[in-house]
């Protein structure tokens, strides 16, 4: 049965519903609740095994040594991919995935991100 | 004089045309937007890229003759802002109407339509160059259709001026009921003259990347397309003057609103229609207007012939 | 000016007609198209290459990223040929969860293809609401995976992410809204006079000629050659499923749509087959480091088609040699066949007809020598010695690349 203008009533009825797109950034956004966002690292639980640097597919991390049984992990915003696949590959869990995406900068340099474990006294992320 | 000049460039001449037809093109951005379940753009979207256009660079090829390049875009808008001067906007009687203005409207009107495909044609690049023949063969397939539905009232309205038709319908109502098809066919052709879906052949994004309008930026582009939205304005003009007679009676403010209302729901009726069909190939399209509209309009003559033979009696 | 009239316009590689680059050569006069010649490999990564550098386990996250819309085809197909070679005995749940996101994939790509072939025809209307859709299917994928393209759900030996009973529901309820609306579209497709128009009669190629010039998928099922590696080579959890195989006989564009659509409706009952019969158990099992010496071809029909991977692996953590064979590089080559005579205005949507996923095809670059005539194939060695010799005569030496960028790699 064809019929010219098939979608009239459809296109018509559409004028009263509300629109289906969300007005980024002015509208809030979040990815549901496992969304592999930004890596989170816990440096008191690293041993420094190194497996995610071992299993990262573009090498953005690095796990260092800063003392004894200490290590801090530096991760490479530009070049992750979020797959989260060290996060799997770590015995200790000692990283996670957050669900953080806004992550665009306009210095390349800070997209090097340091996780440092406490010292003696307040820890220091620098970001 | 001065009041003459006043009329021609400001209102209801060019200013008002320009100013009108942005508006224009909001309200069927954003009725388009609304019917596809989108936001669509903010009311200043169309001066914005008026602006925009306006203030690049016109980068004009090489090859090409630059004195055809650049004259195009501006006939284009010259002769349809010429032609509204013709059209009434409220009250009977336009701005300057003489016997015989519905030929010139109609021949002013096809003008941009031939400097598309003249801009195309110098444009000297293989897309235009296509671009430019379905235009041309387009405009054989839509303008016999769309000058005998605006031609068959006038017969019936025993006169050649527009101001005159509208008057001699606003008088004798019931008689404006013939032409309903030729208000179907006029619409139609209307589509096909304006390019629009699903008669954008000349302009297939998807096929010939722009048409006749390819090589053309800047100043030049905002001119072609500001002709083109302007045109919307004075075709929806045109058919509202000579299929809607009402509202002629009123005094300005009122009779503008009326005129306002007129326009606006031909160039809504556009929009849906822009939006439930998909893009006709040249062939399928000239099929479809010499099998099903001409006939049509040709039917809409004969019925305006006999009426205006049993009237006259 | 010219003997013939005949009008020679590049379609591509850069052309709002096609969604990633490809180089159509027509040949018109008038408005038939004569000739037609195709040039592909404009969108060449190197990915080959690029796997026998890396270990399996970062393999599968590189063969997920061939394509963003059978991403999750790409890697299931990569891990089971390298299961088939460990032998490694995946889980059913891990089958059910990949054969579920499989189809959950397939919905997504046959409602991006039904917006895409609406916008290469002019109609708009249906992009938009077809994509609206498939933000329900985004969404539920997001929901599961953890992202909405590129899923990395597949691992060496199952999947990474097991499926909560919420989530199941989450399925069921957005396939039921998705089913309504898959019918709708298939009645606009079967009614609208303007889209029948456009889509039927418009790149046909007969029975015969399919089977000849190797076409796969929805394209080859729309000309009656039933055939689907699903049912025919089952793998993951399709020997469980029951489901119809489409074909249409109208060998056309418009088949082609008809085909996809009424796919949709057979993936949306096998994801609630799926859902509702979900076994219980492991998600993986433990992958060894270093896969054992041999080689495996898999077969997975994605939803442009059948993709085969084959993977050579000598003993050590990272392949010898991987190789992939997208759909679109079967399919590309009918295109040719079927634009013949034809008008330029179809162009577009024969081509969209495909599903042309060009990223998936370009595994081989053809280069022109204006100099030499005839074509020869050398090796990686030949390559990499001539590029090197190529670079020295012009001032630059990068033969001492390698050292220099390991170098480089440890100061960050």
């Amino acid at each position: 049965m064809k019929r010219p203008g098939r979608m009239v009533r459809e296109v018509l009825d559409s004028v009263f519903r509300k629109a289906a797109t969300t007005r980024y950034p002015y509208g809030k956004y979040s990815m549901p609740g496992k969304f592999r966002g930004k890596l989170d690292f816990c440096a008191e639980k690293c041993i420094g095994c190194r497996m995610c640097m071992k299993d990262c597919p573009t090498n953005a991390i690095t796990i260092r040594k800063v003392g004894e049984k200490q290590f801090e992990a530096e991760i490479d915003l530009a070049r992750c991919i979020y797959c989260a696949q060290c996060v799997d590959a770590c015995p200790k869990k000692a990283l996670e995935a957050t669900g953080d995406f806004e992550l665009a900068g306009i210095d390349r340099a800070k997209l090097k991100v340091v996780y440092r474990g406490k010292p003696a006294s307040e820890p220091e992320k620098k970001t | 004089m001065i009041g003459d000049l006043f009329h021609m460039l400001i209102f209801p001449g060019f200013l008002f045309l320009v100013v009108f037809a942005l508006a224009a093109e909001w309200v069927d951005r954003k009725f388009c937007a609304k019917l596809q379940n989108r936001v669509g753009p903010p009311w200043y979207q169309p001066l914005a890229d008026l602006i925009k256009l306006a203030a690049k660079e016109d980068l004009i090829p090489e090859s090409v003759d630059r004195g055809m390049f650049m004259f195009t875009p501006t006939v284009a808008l010259a002769s349809v802002v010429t032609a509204s001067l013709y059209m009434p906007i409220w009250g009977r009687q336009a701005l300057f109407s003489f016997r015989g203005d519905v030929i010139v409207v109609l021949y002013l009107l096809t003008i941009p339509t031939v400097t598309f495909f003249l801009g195309g044609w110098y444009s000297r690049s293989v897309y235009s160059m296509i671009g430019a023949g379905r235009t041309l063969m387009q405009l054989f397939a839509y303008e016999i259709p769309l000058f005998v539905s605006i031609l068959a009232p006038a017969l019936l309205a025993n006169t050649w001026s527009i101001s005159e038709m509208s008057s001699f319908y606003r008088d004798h109502g019931w008689l404006a009921l013939f032409n309903v098809i030729g208000l179907g066919v006029s619409l139609v052709a209307l589509m096909g003259k304006l390019e629009r879906v699903p008669f954008d052949i000349p302009e297939a994004e998807t096929e010939i990347v722009a048409g006749s309008f390819t090589e053309y930026s800047g100043r030049l582009l905002a001119m072609f397309r500001l002709a083109i939205s302007v045109e919307m304005i004075v075709g929806a003009t045109l058919i509202g003057a000579v299929f809607l007679p009402f509202g002629l009676d009123f005094g300005p403010p009122i009779g503008f609103a009326f005129y306002l209302a007129k326009t606006l729901a031909i160039v809504a009726g556009l929009t849906v229609f822009r939006t439930v069909f998909a893009r006709l190939r040249i062939d399928q399209m000239i099929d479809f207007c010499w099998k099903y509209v001409a006939p049509v309009a040709f039917v809409q003559l004969l019925v305006d012939l006999v009426v205006k033979g049993i009237v006259t009696t | 000016m010219h003997e013939s009239h005949d009008v020679k316009v590049p379609i591509g590689p850069q052309h709002p007609a096609l969604k990633e680059p490809e180089s159509f050569l027509v040949t018109l006069n008038g408005e038939k198209i004569t000739q037609l010649g195709v040039r592909l490999g404009y969108n060449h990564r190197g990915i080959e290459k690029a796997c026998e550098e890396r270990t399996y386990v970062q393999d599968v996250y590189l063969v997920e990223r061939i394509c963003g819309i059978c991403s999750h085809s790409h890697a299931t197909c990569f891990v089971q040929a390298v299961e088939e070679i460990a032998a490694l005995d995946v889980p059913r749940r891990a089958k059910y969860i990949r054969s579920l996101i499989g189809e959950l994939e397939r919905i997504h790509s046959h409602l991006l293809w039904l917006g895409v072939a609406g916008h290469e025809i002019g109609f708009d209307t249906l992009l938009m609401y077809t994509w609206r859709d498939r933000e329900v299917v985004m969404d539920l994928l997001a929901e599961i995976t953890g992202n909405r393209v590129n899923y990395g759900m597949n691992t060496l030996g199952g999947v990474r992410r097991d499926i909560s009973p919420e989530q199941k529901q989450a399925v069921l309820k957005g396939i039921d809204a998705l089913e309504e609306r898959t019918k709708y579209y298939i009645g606009i497709a079967t009614e609208e006079t303007t889209i029948l128009k456009r889509l039927s009669g418009v790149g046909v190629i007969s029975h015969d000629d399919t089977i000849r010039l190797g076409v796969v998928g929805p394209t080859a099922r729309a000309s009656g050659v039933e055939r689907d590696i699903r049912r025919d080579d089952p793998y993951a959890a399709y020997d469980e499923l029951s489901f119809k195989v489409i074909t249409t006989n109208t060998n056309d564009v418009f088949g082609r749509a008809v085909v996809r659509l009424l796919e949709l409706m057979e993936s949306y009952s096998m994801v609630r087959q799926l859902v509702n019969n979900l076994p219980d158990g492991p998600i993986a099992v433990k992958a060894p480091r270093k896969i054992p010496a041999g080689d495996a071809f898999s077969r997975y029909e994605a939803p442009r088609g059948e993709d085969a991977h084959y993977v050579k692996a000598n003993g050590t953590d990272k392949p010898e040699r991987v190789k992939v064979r997208a759909p679109t590089l079967a399919n590309v080559q009918a295109v040719a066949h079927m634009l013949k005579e034809r008008y330029l205005a179809d162009l577009p949507i024969v081509v969209a007809a495909i599903d042309p996923c060009f990223s998936c095809t370009d595994r081989l670059l053809a280069v022109v020598d204006p100099h030499e005539t005839g074509s020869g194939v050398i090796t990686w060695g030949q390559l990499h010695s001539y590029s090197i010799e190529w670079y020295r005569r012009r001032g630059v030496d990068f033969s001492r690349l390698n050292e220099t960028f390991r170098a480089g790699k440890d100061n960050g």
